[in-house]
């Protein structure tokens, strides 16, 4: 048991079972994505998706009972924000395999749904005060930039599988994962719908964000640095599905230039988050 | 109730016999019909495709006794020797009639390892007889066991999933890259018989637009006019490289017919769309260093042979699996052949030890005057009674064994011991 809440707070023990379950849920569906991968059996393919949905379920109810334990919201914290990152990371993912039928790219995603889930849970437990209460603007400014940076990682394996499976297929290393992995230009099609989510969420999500600082212009600054980056993150990511879509920096370029352009978010969530904003911290 | 099988393939027979022994499906309808009518079969369905002639039926009586019958008939139907037919043809009878049909379904028997046309080709031989009257429940069931064995062993293996000829190699490859080819355009590169090959698999993989180009030109109409594609003039490579995705190259020259410099022109006027390059030529019809250019992709003859080769290697690594997939569905059928067996040879059994009874009692009781009818059919009820508590407990003891081999072999031990041929359902 884990007590959770800020200092002075009385300690909440926090019950293991949802995370248990998620974590099982993906761990096992990881396992079946990688035998899928490896032996092509349709069978295993769709119970790692149910495993992934059940993980799914089970991470929504762990993140609900956390947040309903320490009277907080998921990304008050450190914790909540990683967790959150990777359900919404799990939940595009699905989004995509289901849109694109096409569940080969299993095997590469859920390792990183994985890494952020334990990472949120082996992080040291912030004691933090109660968060103020900021209304339904700032609830959906912070979830659509979380989602937002979820779509961009997804679009970052996507365009390493894709560099990836190109470089076999230019060199004539066609083994068994080439045969089932997606063809290039779905590949390619999958990251862009994925930068798609992502380049919708962002903008939304920052146009809540400064309608929600505007509000409260007398209380909190108008100059972040945050708001520069994330500018430039929504400008390079537009720049990348123009480009991967009509020129001919089409394909390994363009998977180039997405997977500098995630670079620039993790600087975001990490370096600017921490060191240079005054009033981003997790998301 | 029992299964036939009488046939010949690839392995069994030359081409020369095999051509002579075919069915079309007119032929197909009247030998069912005549073997029916003569009464040979009871049931009767023929598969025919270019390697295999195979007539499966089920017999009125023991069908190790009609088999000569079979293939005396199909000496007569097709008027070929019968000396000459009787080395190619194989008999297969029961469990080994059907194991032999579930790995043809599935593609184990057939020429190229795990091809996906068989299954097709016995799902629409069974359709025809079915359609036609010529199949009965047993027929229906194998088929549909096999069908069932077939298409599992197509989702769940990959026997049937890499290609396994440098032409449809190629085309998977440019599938790698571009996914489903429908919507997509190719050129072809010359109009000899690997071009047509190649064509054949682009046309089969719903290519959109094909042009043909070649030196000469009534050989490219010709071959545009067949896969009904357009002609494109000999070495107009600027326009023709604009708009295909792929492009099958298989022409005699002693010098590479697409350089660099033509390609990265092309490249340049295409926005470095992707580009597959099939180079079909020996000697090769591709510059090597046009492989180097961004988003172009060169295959040449030996690199698809390669695939070929490894693809071969990772077919066979899957027999285990798909043998296990038949062995399985080949175990329902017999499964629910020894049931319905069972029922059959009950019925069989009670009848005869009725009959028995009834001349048992009528000799027994002939002197018993001072027996009223009342009695006599009282006796008799609890005869019955008797017989039916007699069989009741083996019925019972058979349906509820578990290991198929032993049901089988103690239905066929009591039918043996206690019926005669004539008796046998």
């Amino acid at each position: 048991m884990r007590e959770l809440g800020w200092p002075g707070a009385p300690a909440q023990k926090m019950n293991h079972l949802f995370p248990v379950l998620t974590a099982l849920a993906y761990l096992l569906s990881f396992g079946l994505y990688v035998r899928f991968l490896s032996t092509g059996s349709k069978l295993t393919g769709r119970l790692g998706t149910v495993l992934l949905g059940l993980g799914l379920i089970a991470h929504y109810f762990a993140l609900l009972e956390r947040s309903r334990g320490s009277h907080t919201v998921p990304y008050h914290d450190l914790y909540g924000s990683m967790s959150l990152f990777g359900w919404l990371l799990a939940v595009t993912y699905l989004g995509l395999e289901l849109y694109h039928r096409q569940r080969s790219v299993g095997a590469f995603v859920l390792p990183f749904i994985l890494v952020f889930f334990l990472a949120a849970h082996l992080a040291p437990a912030d004691r933090l005060p109660p968060p103020a209460v900021h209304g339904a603007i700032f609830a959906l400014h912070v979830a659509l930039s979380i989602l937002a940076y979820a779509a961009f990682a997804l679009s970052f394996v996507l365009s390493l599988i894709f560099l990836g499976e190109e470089r076999l297929l230019r060199k004539h290393k066609v083994g068994d994962v080439v045969w089932r992995l997606p063809a290039l230009e779905l590949l390619a099609q999958m990251s862009q719908s994925s930068v798609l989510v992502g380049l919708v969420s962002i903008a939304i999500g920052t146009v809540l964000g400064f309608v929600w600082v505007d509000r409260l212009s007398s209380q909190y600054s108008f100059y972040d640095p945050k708001y520069v980056i994330t500018l430039l993150v929504l400008a390079l990511y537009a720049l990348y599905f123009r480009l991967a879509r009509t020129t001919a920096w089409r394909g390994a370029r363009a998977s180039k230039l997405c997977i500098f352009n995630f670079v620039i978010v993790v600087l975001s969530f990490t370096v600017v988050n921490l060191y240079v904003s005054h009033s981003h911290r997790y998301f | 109730m029992e299964i036939v099988l009488v046939g010949l393939n690839h392995r069994t027979a030359p081409v020369e016999v095999r051509e002579k022994v075919s069915f079309t499906a007119e032929q197909a309808q009247r030998a069912g019909e005549e073997l029916r009518a003569r009464g040979i079969l009871e049931e009767t369905l023929v598969l025919s495709t270019c390697n295999r002639s195979e007539v499966y039926g089920v017999p009125p009586e023991s069908s190790h006794e009609c088999a000569p019958g079979l293939s005396t008939f199909l000496s007569e139907f097709h008027s070929v020797r019968a000396d000459v037919l009787s080395v190619s043809l194989y008999h297969h009878y029961d469990q080994e009639a059907v194991r032999h049909l579930f790995r043809v379904a599935a593609g184990l028997d057939s020429m190229l390892l795990g091809e996906a046309e068989i299954l097709g080709q016995v799902r629409e031989a069974y359709r025809f007889a079915h359609e036609r009257g010529a199949t009965g429940p047993v027929l229906n069931r194998l088929f549909q066991g096999a069908l069932e064995a077939g298409k599992r062993v197509r989702t769940e293996t990959e026997l049937g999933t890499r290609p396994m000829s440098v032409a449809s190699a190629g085309v998977k490859l440019a599938e790698r890259i571009f996914g489903k080819l429908n919507g997509h355009r190719a050129l072809v590169v010359g109009a000899g018989t690997i071009s047509e090959q190649v064509v054949a698999h682009l046309r089969d993989r719903g290519v959109a637009q094909l042009r043909v180009m070649n030196r000469s030109r009534d050989r490219a109409e010709d071959l545009a006019k067949q896969y009904d594609g357009r002609v494109t003039e000999w070495g107009e490579w600027d326009t023709a490289l604009q708009s295909p995705d792929v492009v099958v190259s298989s022409v005699s020259a002693e010098e590479p017919v697409l350089r660099r410099d033509v390609v990265e022109r092309a490249m340049a006027a295409r926005g470095n769309r992707a580009l597959f390059l099939m180079d079909l030529g020996v000697p090769r019809n591709i510059a090597p260093d046009v492989a180097e250019l961004y988003n172009v992709y060169v295959y040449n003859t030996d690199d698809l042979s390669e695939v070929v080769q490894r693809n071969r290697s990772a077919r066979e690594s899957e027999i285990p699996k798909a043998q296990g997939i038949v062995d399985e569905h080949v175990a329902k059928f017999l499964s629910w052949q020894a049931s319905v067996e069972l029922v059959g040879l009950m019925d069989a059994l009670r009848m005869k030890l009725r009959e028995e009874r009834a001349s048992f009692l009528r000799a027994r009781m002939e002197p018993m005057k001072h027996l009223t009818e009342t009695d006599r059919a009282h006796v008799e009820r609890l005869m019955d009674e008797m017989l039916e508590k007699l069989l009741l407990e083996p019925a019972e003891r058979l349906r509820g064994e578990r290991e198929l081999r032993r049901k089988i072999q103690n239905v066929e031990a009591l039918r043996d011991l206690f019926l005669s041929n004539r008796e046998k359902p």
